[in-house]
């Protein structure tokens, strides 16, 4: 612990045989946490279940159109700081968010917000791929129904065959349109799900290890699909693959413990880690 | 209660043996250097002797009780036809039954034909045979047993594998009881309404506008035309269901998604039990409480409309029935709506739906096989509840669709055609068994088809 | 593609009226979840509004002579003048000495009615008891007929109702009430007695030993047998379509209404194997027909929820299947079975439908000693009372329900308690 306490990169205990994984208390964030033009600040963050605190003070900006990865050991909150950005956490009924989330200069926890208008804003693709037990069609045109975003079944047909498009689906199922959406494979579930995220126009994407249920080929694909995403989208992706992170995002924040540890451009983070529990484990050292 | 005792003696001597047999092997061990030796353990060699000298006399004593009726019956019967007294096929067992209640002195001997009195000794006479005879049978059987499986012994005699092999064969009787019973109920059923559709056409009974079994008791009226046509039963029997069904359908569904979605941890496990509650009263109880209570109430209240409710009113019975049939809907709903994945909710909550919006577009169509199974149990349940409408439904049968009148049901008939003392083959208690298998069939359909559902909805998601 | 701003206005507008219906449709889970309760509270009340009065009955405090004469009976010894002897005699001179100022045959008749026509015989075992007091004088406690029961009930909680009762017995009972000579007490009539048609005599005995003797027996043979089948089918049975056939049938007869097994009760154990009607025997039988499926579902997942890393720690140390099973499985199994078993017994002692078929369904007096005894059970009981036209019975039928009731609380609460305190959490 005392080695960690030293504010600056502690090189040093590289060559430290036993290793100290604990975090202190007043653990502060190294490297680039904010940005000039957020679109999202999480400001002082604490998450509880029950008594058990999962997430300490986190403080970081999301700015428009990055995609910023979220990567560390598993357990370490990742996961859960993520479902706090669109407040998918109210499910858990022990789960309690304290701090500030703003989007645009607006606290998500306000009371009078309504998270229907906010999940419609900042959507999420989950771990494993989730259509639900409906045509492909309905799947996507879900979203724009329940929000009342199409007038006419045309505007829907439209809406519908643009998200399939936008997620690189539309050529593989454009002739099977009314059939299950469980039928698909897992890959194709899992572009269907981003369909059906981007059909109601969010402005940010919460994407919680969205590949680790696929085979590599498929994987790829939503790689790359992440990356066309990108320039209409802010996406917040959670990976537990290091690779991935810096294939597709911009910034990297590194998660250990509840705490976060280091946020840099991603490159930096992969290169030449600032912290050395950062560096540790992009080495795998741990994991 | 001669058989009890003779039960009690078999299960005595096979104790016995068991222990003679166990301190047997153990004798045969102890020579060669313990236990060890010798090829399973001691109390295995008692289990094969006392399975031997147990079983077989065991089983003479099931198929003895089986058939010594049917045998000195048919003795009997003989007798009387050698003593002169006419008998033909419906009249055998009226006969019998006669000289039964002779021999046990219920009805006095006195003023009998002769040739009756005779019977009724020469049963007496037969019943002592047939006791002594299969106590000396079973006795003989079991030293017959014990002996052979006693010389068995040795140390090599292998006697786990042998009793293992007996126990497995009584497990598989005792699961077998199920097969058993199912096919008692069809066969019960079944003989007794084919004698029935002998004396009533079955398209009479099945298509059979009028319902009135009381027509048919004087003789010459057997089997007369149009007594005996259960439409009128069917129909009150689906509108009373129909009944309860409105009332339990949604107040279940809606307190299983409101159990299951919105009620927090503390509430759910209060609100819960306390439905199940419901689930756990008697039927008898419900019965009551729709004829004393209920009842009374509709029809003050409907009196107060100017509305004539029957005080027997299919309302009543089925309302109540309805408020039983709440907790069976509410729990297999449940069931099925938290067997739903999360991962749906989640899914449906990140659009940024409504709960109510994910229960109805997302939820409740993944459940629905699911629910349409368990709504069709609980049909099939309404259908075939007994209680609640012999006491609170009428007994008339009318062909109405009112549920302020009053209708009788399929189960309401059964019982009242064969509570009370009947003769047993008479058409009257003969389409009471009719009834019983067409409710049989519908509430089997039913069950099967619902069963089958929930099974594929349970795979689906396991 | 629609802008994310256009969309957004969309959505702000739409969000009032969604926020409304979910609103609307909590609403409806809470109004359903408040009709269950609802059901269960107003229930729960009404029966016991209506029972709760049935623990107290009337009695009327009478100095009778036990005059031999009147009785006809001089010797206490003889069993014939016993049966002979006018018992009621002793009530009604007592009766006539406390108003002797009433006249009249109809009169006499109503004042005569005002104790219960078992009163005499009440005095009768009170005699043979102490046979010293024959030919002397006391002044006893005489249960009163069950309408003036009913009215002093009533009259005490300022209702009165005496649509059975004429004016002259109005204003006697007044007197007595007066005189303190009427007063309610504990009914130990309701517990101590069988069956009757009169109510103030009609206890519950004979129905609980009837209810007893036929769970016994339901226990001895279903608990077994649905246990050995549960473990046949959870350990033994090959995947074949025999298994499949067994299990479909266990399914089904789980769901068969309970009447049918009444009538397989009637054709095969009476008419085919000629037991007897209406004794505890049928009644077991036909109820451990229609428990087994329940015993035997429910000890399958206790069998299933021994985890299999047990039975190979077992199989690993040269256990036969038999042995595994016997030492291992069971033992962990045992308390999920028995929570079965006491939830079957529960079934079985609410049920009523069935034997009403197998004739437990008569009117017998006499407390059942054994399993070959006639007799009912309570459920039935309840039904043969809820049957009775006097207004009496109204208030015993509640009271047995009470009764019923509370031993199937009993049942179930012990059912989870055992389940909580004894199951295995893996």
């Amino acid at each position: 612990m005392n080695a960690i306490e030293r504010a600056s990169p502690a090189l040093a205990a590289k060559s430290d045989a036993k290793q100290n994984l604990e975090v202190a208390d007043n653990q502060v964030t190294v490297g680039q946490s904010f940005t000039d033009a957020p679109k999202m600040t999480m400001r002082n963050v604490n998450v509880f279940y029950d008594d058990k605190q999962a997430i300490h003070d986190v403080s970081v900006d999301i700015s428009k159109n990055e995609v910023i990865a979220m990567i560390g050991p598993s357990g370490c909150g990742k996961s859960t700081f993520l479902r706090s950005l669109n407040r998918m956490n109210d499910t858990v009924e022990s789960c309690r968010v304290e701090g500030e989330i703003c989007m645009d200069g607006e606290n998500l926890y306000a009371p009078k917000l309504d998270v229907v208008e906010l999940r419609a804003r900042v959507g999420m693709v989950f771990q494993k791929p989730n259509p639900f037990p409906k045509s492909i069609y309905d799947n996507v045109a879900y979203g724009p129904k329940i929000h009342g975003l199409a007038d006419t079944r045309v505007d829907l047909d439209e809406i519908v065959e643009n998200s399939l498009r936008k997620a690189s689906l539309w050529e593989e199922v454009k002739e099977r349109l009314h059939q299950s959406g469980t039928g698909l494979s897992g890959g194709q579930q899992q572009r269907l799900c981003i369909a059906r995220a981007i059909a109601v126009s969010p402005e940010v994407i919460l994407m919680d290890e969205p590949c680790s249920a696929l085979d590599p080929i498929a994987t790829a694909k939503i790689e790359e699909l992440i990356e066309e995403l990108s320039q209409n989208f802010t996406i917040a992706i959670v990976t537990h693959s290091m690779q991935q992170a810096a294939r597709v995002s911009h910034r990297t924040a590194y998660f250990h413990l509840g705490r976060l540890i280091e946020v840099n451009p991603t490159e930096q983070v992969f290169t030449m880690p600032e912290h050395e529990l950062t560096e540790a484990y992009i080495t795998g050292r741990f994991g | 209660m001669q058989a009890t005792n003779i039960l009690i003696l078999i299960l005595g001597l096979g104790l016995f043996a068991f222990y003679l047999g166990r301190g047997r092997s153990l004798a045969v061990a102890k020579p060669l250097g313990g236990i060890r030796h010798i090829h399973s353990l001691p109390s295995y060699y008692g289990a094969h002797v006392a399975l031997w000298c147990a079983l077989p006399s065991l089983l003479l004593l099931g198929l003895w009780m089986i058939f010594d009726d049917l045998l000195i019956n048919s003795i009997v019967l003989k007798s009387l036809v050698a003593g002169g007294i006419s008998t033909n096929a419906v009249g055998d067992g009226l006969l019998l039954n006669k000289v039964a209640n002779l021999a046990e002195g219920v009805l006095p001997r006195k003023g009998e034909a002769p040739a009756m009195v005779a019977a009724a000794d020469l049963m007496l006479r037969l019943q002592v045979i047939s006791r002594w005879s299969l106590t000396a049978l079973m006795l003989t059987l079991s030293l017959i047993g014990f002996g052979w499986s006693w010389s068995r012994i040795s140390s090599t005699f292998r006697a786990r594998p042998r009793v293992e092999k007996v126990m497995e064969k009584l497990l598989l009787t005792c699961a077998c009881v199920a097969i058993f019973t199912t096919l008692g109920i069809v066969l019960s059923v079944l003989f007794e309404s084919i004698q029935f559709f002998r004396s009533v056409p079955i398209d009479d009974f099945v298509f059979g506008l009028d319902w009135s079994p009381q027509t048919a008791i004087r003789e010459d009226q057997v089997g007369s035309s149009g007594s005996f046509g259960a439409v009128p039963l069917f129909v009150g029997t689906l509108l009373i269901s129909a009944v309860a069904m409105f009332v339990a359908v949604p107040v279940g569904l809606m307190s299983a998604i409101y159990l299951a979605e919105y009620a927090s941890k503390t509430v759910r496990s209060y609100a819960k039990p306390a439905l199940e509650v419901l689930a756990g009263i008697p039927t008898v109880v419900y019965g009551f409480f729709a004829a004393l209570t209920v009842a009374p109430f509709l029809r003050d209240l409907g009196a107060s409309f100017g509305l004539s409710v029957s005080s027997e009113s299919a309302l009543a019975a089925g309302g109540v029935m309805g408020v039983m049939i709440i907790p069976f809907i509410s729990s297999l709903a449940d069931d099925v709506i938290t067997a739903v994945p999360q991962s749906m909710r989640d899914g449906s909550l990140a659009m940024g739906a409504t709960k109510s919006e994910t229960v109805r577009n997302v939820i409740i169509p993944a459940a629905l096989p699911g629910i349409v199974g368990g709504i069709m149990l609980a049909v099939s349940r309404a259908i075939g509840e007994t209680m609640i409408v012999v006491m609170a439904a009428g007994m008339a049968a009318k062909l109405t669709a009112n549920p302020l009148d009053s209708v009788t049901t399929v189960t309401v008939q059964i019982v009242t055609l064969l509570t009370g003392d009947q003769e047993f083959d008479s058409p009257k208690t003969l389409a009471a068994f009719a009834l019983g298998l067409m409710l049989f069939v519908v509430t089997l359909m039913l069950n099967i088809f619902a069963l089958q559902i929930v099974k594929k909805y349970r795979e689906q998601y396991d | 593609m629609t802008e994310p701003a256009n969309n957004l206005q969309k959505i702000r507008k739409s969000l009032s009226r969604r926020n409304r219906s979910e609103q609307r449709f909590r609403w409806y889970g809470r109004l359903a979840i408040f009709i269950g309760l609802a059901a269960v509270s107003v229930l729960f009340t009404d029966i016991v509004s209506k029972g709760h009065g049935a623990f107290r009955i009337t009695y009327l405090q009478l100095e009778v002579d036990y005059d031999q004469s009147a009785i006809g009976v001089d010797n206490l010894g003889d069993p014939k003048q016993l049966v002979q002897g006018d018992w009621q005699a002793i009530p009604k001179l007592a009766l006539r000495k406390q108003f002797p100022d009433v006249s009249g045959r109809s009169d006499k008749r109503k004042l005569y009615g005002l104790v219960s026509n078992g009163a005499g015989f009440d005095l009768k075992d009170r005699l043979i008891a102490n046979p010293l007091l024959l030919g002397e004088r006391e002044t006893v406690w005489l249960l009163a007929d069950d309408d003036i029961d009913t009215y002093y009930k009533s009259w005490l909680d300022g209702e009165p109702y005496a649509a059975r009762l004429s004016d002259k017995q109005v204003t006697w009972i007044a007197e007595l009430h007066d005189q303190g000579k009427i007063r309610l007490q504990f009914n130990s009539n309701l517990f101590t007695r069988g069956d009757s048609r009169e109510p103030e005599q009609a206890g519950i005995r004979g129905a609980v030993m009837g209810s007893l003797f036929t769970l016994l027996l339901t226990l001895i043979l279903s608990f077994p047998i649905g246990v050995a089948a549960a473990i046949y089918l959870e350990e033994f049975a090959p995947k074949n379509g025999w298994t499949d056939f067994i299990e479909v049938n266990i399914n089904n007869l789980a769901a068969v209404p309970s009447i049918i097994f009444g009538l397989l009760g009637l054709a095969i154990f009476i008419n085919f194997f000629h037991i007897p009607r209406s004794v505890p025997i049928v009644g077991g039988l036909v109820l451990t027909l229609m428990t087994l499926p329940t015993i035997i579902i429910t000890s399958r997942a206790a069998i299933k929820s021994v985890p299999p890393s047990i039975r190979e720690a077992a199989l690993g140390m040269g256990a036969s299947k038999y042995q595994m099973v016997l030492h291992h499985v069971l033992p962990l199994a045992l308390p999920g079975m028995l929570t079965g078993a006491i939830i079957g017994m529960a079934q079985a002692l609410g049920e009523s439908a069935p034997l009403l078929m197998i004739g437990m369904v008569a009117f017998i007096v006499d407390i059942p000693g054994g399993f070959s005894d006639p007799a009912t059970v309570l459920p039935v009981q309840i039904f043969l009372w809820a049957d009775s036209p006097e207004r009496a019975f109204i208030e015993k039928t509640s009271a047995a329900i009470m009764i019923l009731l509370s031993f199937l609380i009993i049942m179930n609460t012990s059912a989870v308690w055992l389940r909580k305190r004894l199951e295995r959490r893996w």
